[in-house]
């Protein structure tokens, strides 16, 4: 974090709300609020400024959590209810957070659409390769092998790869962190709000509950060895052959964001029925 | 031209042809001359199954007063060709009355028209307009329409250069000569069922779809954003607000599936933009959980379904009004919300209008229940009304910042003041979960019990005015119905009055909530109540008695699509009935 000599306008207290999170102890997604509260103090943005929309999961939960406008919706329909709320109020910066499940299963779809569409949206998943809130069914991302009562001895199903979906369906900026390093989050997410289009950044945040294996992530992620690209193929490539672990910034687009049509002076509806006068 | 048979106030024409002998064409033509003659009336199209072309027929009633449904017999059929002819058989009812005019050198009618009776006239169509220069067979039938029916083909030039703007003024003028070549043909045919004379002027009139006019009441209501996935037959609404948002200062954007266009639109609305959404049966279905959303987490948005014949993808190019169990009682959840529908073509303008001012009023959303038939149908109406509804979205526009804001907070009619994001001190999380006043969740008893309190009162306590129906005459046998049914229903009890039977119609626009005191009222001194609906399983009936007692005798005339119910089978079942 930058040092300044002046007081810092905004402290990430002001970006928290006095609700209590329905988290476990030692859940990853506290980082993920507290990264995000750096960030937001950071960019010194104002609270009301600032809409947060998420599905449902415990992830999900977290808008009620900021003390920003919130908006917590339906199980993987975050993404389309953000761009909504983005096209008809650009001048806000809307954040979608939500789950593994909520974002690469029963949203899916929205997930592939919202990169291709390009809305400035910043899309963060606390991906913990599991469904937390149902109490500990296989998403998406999970290893085929892990056993579970829904699916004994495993899925058998090949894990989503959605950063290298992310790239291939049009995503503008693709991170990857840990939520344990609350620092190195903060400072991707600022990149990824102020990126234009759309910024997707997954966010490794373990499930101690049904994961606790996943304790053991802080272990193994490490800052990406190279800096992010602007070639889509060559990010992808590197995504595909990593070991899953690196973090940072990974791709870095320029296209432009999706705008949509507009008059150049709105007129008065009347003119809209001339057409019909017999 | 001899006209023996007295005026008719209303006929009804069907063109048929295979695809490319431009039979919906002529159809257009025929009404916007009428249109542009004085008369009102309006045309529907059928289309066989084929995505482009094939067998096509265009139905046109004209008439000197302003109507609504189809009539229960056809009094012309103009056949450019056979082809296929015989899947019209159950839409293009003929009697003996019927004039039936066709090509000899294009095929031979199918059975139904030679075993109806009706008199058969033979034109070469192709023959003749090949003969002139530029002459299309469609054309040549456009004439012979007008001039069966009486109606001058003076106005045809400017209707031919409209509909087929572009194409130079050389189509026009051989346009013209081959439809006087048609009227001609005429004038040999005695006995023709002409049109009585148009009303004289009144004022502006408009040649306008259902779609476009729900299109056009979402704008007129203040609709600035809508998203959009295509259906039929509710693409037309989308596809009419997509440069017509843009001409406004809105927006429209195209979704992956309805679950995203209801999401976006939910997005929208929160942000402050009055929002809607667009759809059909399966799209309906899509949408429930979102529709619950919007009511639990107090949103305003419209949703227009403008029905097919059902379940699953049933026929989407036919109209039913089979969607009215899941529009009302869709969500899971105690989940109250308003569904309206509108009652002809030129009522999807205020009825649209209305449910954007309802919407915003309650925060929540409001169903419109169009169907394909309105939708469809081009119609010739007075132009309605711009009404402006004062009372809009209560915002909360200035917050104190000492005071913690509550979104969802209880008390005055159920209606709390909207934090619009961007206003300081007004942040809170709009939720489907249970939630406390502030918006924060809950999973407590009195809680729970207070939101769906709230949500109730503030739709049950409006007061939705003489909107919620339309009632026409006091007699004790009541014609109860809802929708695009209405106009069949109103001409049935016109028909049954000039039988001498004392009829009231009550055609209801507000579904839900249903207005049981002023419903209750209307019903005063019925004997005899005939519920009529297009469904199979009786839908409306149940919807109705489970909430309204009857004074009397209730039977129901329940049909589902594709066939239009008729003012005729209406007023034939209530004599029926009667004796
Ligand atoms: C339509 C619907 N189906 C199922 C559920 C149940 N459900 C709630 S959260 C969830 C999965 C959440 O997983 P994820 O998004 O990974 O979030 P996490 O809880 O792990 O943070 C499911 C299946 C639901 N709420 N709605
Ligand atoms: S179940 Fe897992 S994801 Fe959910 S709060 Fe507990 S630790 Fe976090």
């Amino acid at each position: 974090m930058s040092v300044t000599a002046e007081a810092p306008k905004r402290k990430a207290s002001d970006y928290i709300s006095d609700v209590k999170p329905v988290w476990c102890p030692g859940c990853g997604d506290y980082h993920v609020l507290l990264s995000l509260s750096r960030a937001l103090a950071q960019m010194e943005l104002e609270p009301e400024n600032i809409a947060v929309v998420s599905g449902i999961g415990c992830s999900s939960r977290i808008p009620a959590y900021t003390n920003c406008y919130g908006f917590h919706g339906v199980h993987g329909r975050a993404l389309p209810l953000a761009a909504g709320l983005k096209v008809a109020r650009p001048e806000l910066t809307v954040l979608v957070m939500s789950g593994d499940g909520d974002g690469f299963s029963i949203g899916g779809n929205h997930f592939l659409h919202a990169c291709r569409r390009n809305v400035d949206l910043t899309y963060v998943v606390m991906d913990n390769r599991v469904y937390g809130l149902t109490k500990g069914q296989p998403s998406p991302t999970t290893e085929p092998d892990w056993d579970s009562a829904l699916s004994p001895g495993g899925t058998g199903l090949r894990p989503f790869h959605p950063l290298v979906i992310a790239l291939a369906s049009g995503a503008n900026f693709v991170a990857r962190c840990f939520s344990g390093d609350v620092n190195g989050t903060a400072r991707v997410l600022i990149e990824a709000i102020r990126h234009p289009g759309f910024s997707f950044v997954e966010i490794l945040s373990p499930c101690v509950t049904f994961r606790p294996d996943e304790k053991q992530w802080k272990t193994l992620v490490h800052p990406a060895p190279v800096d992010p690209t602007d070639d889509p193929a060559r990010a992808a490539r590197r995504i595909m052959t990593d070991d899953g672990f690196n973090t940072g910034i990974l791709y870095r687009g320029n296209r432009s964001p999706y705008r949509a049509p507009a008059a150049s002076e709105p007129q008065d509806p009347g003119v809209l029925e001339r057409k019909f006068v017999i | 031209m001899s006209a023996a048979r007295p005026p008719s106030e209303s006929l009804s024409v069907a063109l048929l042809g295979s695809g490319g002998a431009g039979v919906l064409t002529a159809g257009a033509l025929v009404t916007e001359i009428a249109a542009r003659s004085g008369w009102y009336g309006f045309i529907t199209r059928s289309v066989g199954p084929q995505i482009r072309g094939g067998e096509a027929a265009a139905l046109v009633r004209l008439a000197t007063r302003p109507v609504g449904c189809m009539d229960g017999a056809f009094d012309l059929l103009l056949a450019i060709d056979w082809n296929n002819a015989d899947r019209f058989a159950a839409e293009i009812p003929l009697t003996p009355e019927s004039i039936v005019v066709g090509d000899p050198k294009s095929g031979t009618p199918p059975d139904y028209v030679t075993q109806s009776g009706a008199r058969f006239v033979e034109i070469p169509l192709a023959e003749i307009a090949k003969g002139l220069d530029g002459g299309r067979a469609n054309m040549l039938a456009v004439g012979i329409v007008l001039g069966l029916a009486g109606i001058p083909g003076d106005r045809g030039a400017e209707a031919i250069r409209k509909q087929l703007s572009g194409k130079g003024e050389d189509i026009v003028t051989a346009g013209v000569a081959t439809l006087e070549a048609g009227i001609a043909q005429t004038e040999a045919i005695a006995d023709t069922p002409q049109l009585a004379a148009p009303p004289a002027s009144s004022g502006e009139r408009w040649l306008i779809t259902g779609n476009e006019a729900t299109g056009l009441g979402a704008v007129r209501g203040g609709i600035r954003f809508a998203a959009a996935y295509p259906i039929t037959p509710a693409t037309e609404v989308l596809e009419w607000l997509a440069p017509a948002l843009t001409t406004v200062g809105g927006t429209l954007v195209q979704a992956e599936d309805e679950l995203a266009s209801i999401n976006m639109a939910i997005g929208a609305s929160f942000g402050g933009k009055p929002a809607l959404t667009a759809t059909s049966g399966p799209g309906l279905a899509l949408m429930i959980e979102a529709l619950g959303l919007a009511t639990a987490a107090e949103v305003p948005i419209v949703v227009v379904d403008v029905m097919r014949g059902g379940p699953s993808t049933g026929i989407p190019t036919k109209s039913e009004q089979s969607d009215l169990n899941i529009a009302i009682y869709g969500c899971h959840g105690d989940a109250p919300h308003v569904v309206v529908a509108p009652l002809s073509v030129a009522d999807c303008v205020f009825t649209t209008q209305w449910a954007v001012h309802l919407a915003e009023m309650l925060q929540g959303p409001v169903l419109v229940l169009s169907d394909q038939f309105l939708g469809q149908t081009k119609a010739i109406i007075d132009r309605p009304a711009d009404l402006s509804f004062m009372t809009r979205r209560s915002v909360a526009a200035e917050i104190d910042a000492a005071k913690p804001y509550h979104r969802y907070a209880t008390g005055e009619g159920g209606i709390s003041a909207m934090a619009l994001p961007g206003t300081p001190d007004g942040q809170y999380t709009a939720d489907g979960l249970t939630h406390t006043p502030r918006g924060t969740p809950s999973s407590r008893g009195e809680d729970h019990v207070a939101q769906l309190d709230k949500r109730r009162d503030k739709i049950e306590s409006h007061d939705y005015g003489a909107h919620w129906a339309e009632i026409d005459g006091d007699g004790d046998t009541v014609i109860l119905c809802w929708g695009s049914l209405s106009s069949a229903c109103l001409e049935a009890a016109a028909k049954l009055r000039a039988e001498g039977v004392a009829v009231r119609t009550i055609a209801l626009r507000l579904l839900a909530p249903l207005n049981t005191a002023r419903l209750g009222e209307a019903l005063a001194g019925a004997r005899r109540v005939l519920i009529v609906e297009q469904t199979h399983s009786g839908q409306f009936r149940r919807h109705l008695q489970g909430h309204v007692a009857f004074p009397g005798e209730v039977d129901v005339l329940a049909r589902p699509g594709p066939l239009p119910i008729t003012p005729g089978e209406i007023a034939d079942y209530v004599q029926k009935w009667r004796s």
